[in-house]
């Protein structure tokens, strides 16, 4: 356990001081805001439709952007772009110790492979453990503020809403992070790692799924997929516009809530697996 | 006390079909500087890995610190700079020695102990990534030297450094040494091992061809005779050394004779040949460098 903790720290050490993880963690943020706020608030001020998504009415656009809809806001960008930004990092944080040698200094100064990888898993999540709550309180705050500019009543969501909304999350971009690490691990490359992941999870899963209208027999695979299962248990909180499905990218109703979160965990779980086992077995060089 | 630090027996790695280290078999005592020889691409890095558990062995099996190689025992005793450093380039040096600190579980007084040890405290702040090759290097060394651990294994620790910083690194290897620690140093620079290892294992394509000290390598002096005319010369100088020990080399205004003896027998052969009338034009013992032993060894090895 001493050799998990201390690879950790070292990790989180040089993960703090990693630009990159400031620049993803900042996108984010930014997207969520944008997507989450600023357009539909720039639209119900001008009093037309929803411009993104579901077209929706103005005092429907009002609602969603109040602070009870905040954990809905909150989650409905993670199954695309939160996935992929989390993915990026997954990838770049196992990947470039490959190109930059620092695997070999760093499996060279004591704790065995599976402590100091594990250390990586273990920094990683505090990193999007810490990001979901950032973005959370950064998506609460402008819904109050909103609410009070528009002299609407301050509710602030259930506490089940928030603290679902919030597990969702992690289990969502928790599961693309470790993706992108198994990618990172996989290809032994930053670039190729991140490229390769990008690929399938914004194009490929998507053409699956299409796919599914010609050849139904390949559903059970196409419904069960990293992407649709995070997309459905968004979804399942009510990312998704009611009856249609086609409401934010990469938001789906596949699966139910329980299933998505049993193939999320199953996934997570699967991913960082595979990628301590390889990193156990395989030889640096 | 245990006094062998590292014993490999038949440590094998096949690439592949290509074999790149072949029954190496070696032993490393402590509190010596072991130099390992070898062309680029002997095996040298290959086998460097295999001792600190990065690369697995095809076969054979070897004990670093009384454990087998990869182990938390083997590795937290050992410090390594293998195959040029690698660091983060976006962190400062110190920064990057930090969290190699932390790795270990040491505080940063050892970071700044290291980086002093290697003249780079000054610079310390700068960006990894800002550092010039020798500086590099350097805070590779740095990184090896971390909590001071008993077995420091340094793959070409000179490369990339100026004559200077050569000199610099020679000698803060024999400091390390002298301070107890054992150093497995490897090289293709014959001169640097010749000084300062205390035995040395040349390999060539994958296998270890010799193992001992820098002298038994080298061998015995010999003495070298220039004279006219060669024929009473060579009589002359078989009395004194023996039928056996003289040998004509070179040919031409360049032939001259060899003694298989040291330099003690230059003022007896002297006077024997001036008695003997004979014009003595040159007479000095001479050693075999590192370096001619070396490439005699690797030829026949090949």
């Amino acid at each position: 356990m001493s050799a998990l903790y201390a690879s950790t720290r070292a990790e989180l050490l040089r993960l703090r001081r990693w630009p990159a993880l400031w620049v993803l963690l900042g996108v984010w943020i930014t997207l969520n805001v944008t997507f989450g706020y600023v357009f539909d608030y720039v639209a119900y001020r001008r009093g037309d439709a929803s411009p993104i998504g579901d077209g929706a009415p103005p005092d429907a656009l009002l609602a969603g952007l109040l602070p009870a809809a905040a954990p809905v806001t909150l989650v409905q960008g993670m199954p695309l772009f939160g996935g992929a930004l989390v993915m990026i990092m997954g990838a770049l944080t196992v990947g470039s110790g490959y190109g930059w040698g620092t695997w070999k200094t760093v499996l060279t100064q004591g704790p065995g492979r599976g402590a100091a990888f594990g250390g990586t898993l273990v920094a990683l999540s505090v990193f999007v453990t810490g990001l979901v709550l950032a973005s959370a309180l950064v998506d609460l705050g402008i819904s109050v503020g909103i609410a009070v500019l528009e002299g609407q009543p301050v509710d602030l969501p259930a506490a089940g809403d928030a603290v679902q909304a919030v597990g969702a999350g992690l289990l969502v971009l928790g599961m693309w992070a470790a993706a992108g690490v198994l990618v990172g691990v996989l290809t032994r490359s930053p670039a190729l790692g991140v490229g390769l992941g990008l690929v399938w999870a914004l194009v490929v899963e998507t053409l699956l799924r299409g796919v599914v209208g010609v050849l139904p027999g390949i559903a059970p695979v196409t419904d069960h997929l990293p992407g649709t299962a995070a997309g459905s248990l968004v979804g399942a909180l009510g990312g998704v516009a009611e009856g249609t499905g086609d409401g934010t990218p990469g938001v789906l109703d596949v699966l139910g809530g329980a299933t998505a979160t049993g193939w999320l965990v199953g996934y997570l779980v699967g991913f960082a697996v595979l990628a301590l086992l390889l990193v156990r077995r395989r030889d640096v060089s | 006390m245990d006094e062998t630090v590292v014993t490999t027996d038949s440590l094998t790695k096949r690439f592949g079909d290509r074999l790149a280290v072949d029954s190496v078999s070696l032993t490393v005592r402590r509190g010596e500087v072991y130099g390992f020889l070898g062309p680029n691409g002997a095996g040298k890095t290959t086998t460097l890995r295999m001792l600190l558990g990065l690369v697995r062995p095809t076969s054979g099996r070897a004990r670093v610190l009384g454990a087998p190689p990869g182990t938390p025992a083997a590795v937290a005793g050992t410090g390594a700079l293998v195959e040029g450093p690698g660091f983060y380039p976006y962190l400062s040096g110190r920064d990057n020695l930090r969290v190699l600190a932390r790795y270990r579980g040491l505080d940063d007084r050892a970071v700044d102990a290291a980086l002093d040890r290697v003249d780079l405290a000054a610079r310390g702040r700068d960006r990894f990534r800002a550092y010039s090759l020798g500086m590099k290097q350097r805070l590779g060394v740095a990184a090896a030297l971390l909590g001071e651990p008993e077995l420091l294994v340094l793959d070409e620790p000179t490369n990339g450094l100026d004559p200077a910083g050569m000199a610099d690194m020679r000698a803060l290897v024999v400091d390390v040494a002298a301070g107890g620690q054992t150093v497995i140093l490897s090289s293709h620079l014959l001169a640097e091992v010749q000084e300062i290892c205390d035995r040395v294992g040349v390999v060539s394509d994958g296998r270890l061809v010799a193992e001992s000290t820098v002298a038994e390598l080298r061998g015995a002096t010999a003495v070298l005779v220039r004279a006219e005319p060669l024929d009473a010369a060579l009589a002359v100088a078989m009395r004194v050394a023996g039928d056996d020990a003289v040998a004509v080399v070179g040919e031409g205004h360049d032939s001259g004779l060899r003694l298989q003896a040291g330099a003690p027998v230059v003022p007896e052969l002297t006077r024997a040949l001036v008695a003997e009338d004979v014009d003595v034009l040159e007479i000095r013992p001479v050693e075999r460098s590192l370096e001619e032993v070396f490439f005699e060894m690797t030829e026949v090895a090949r």
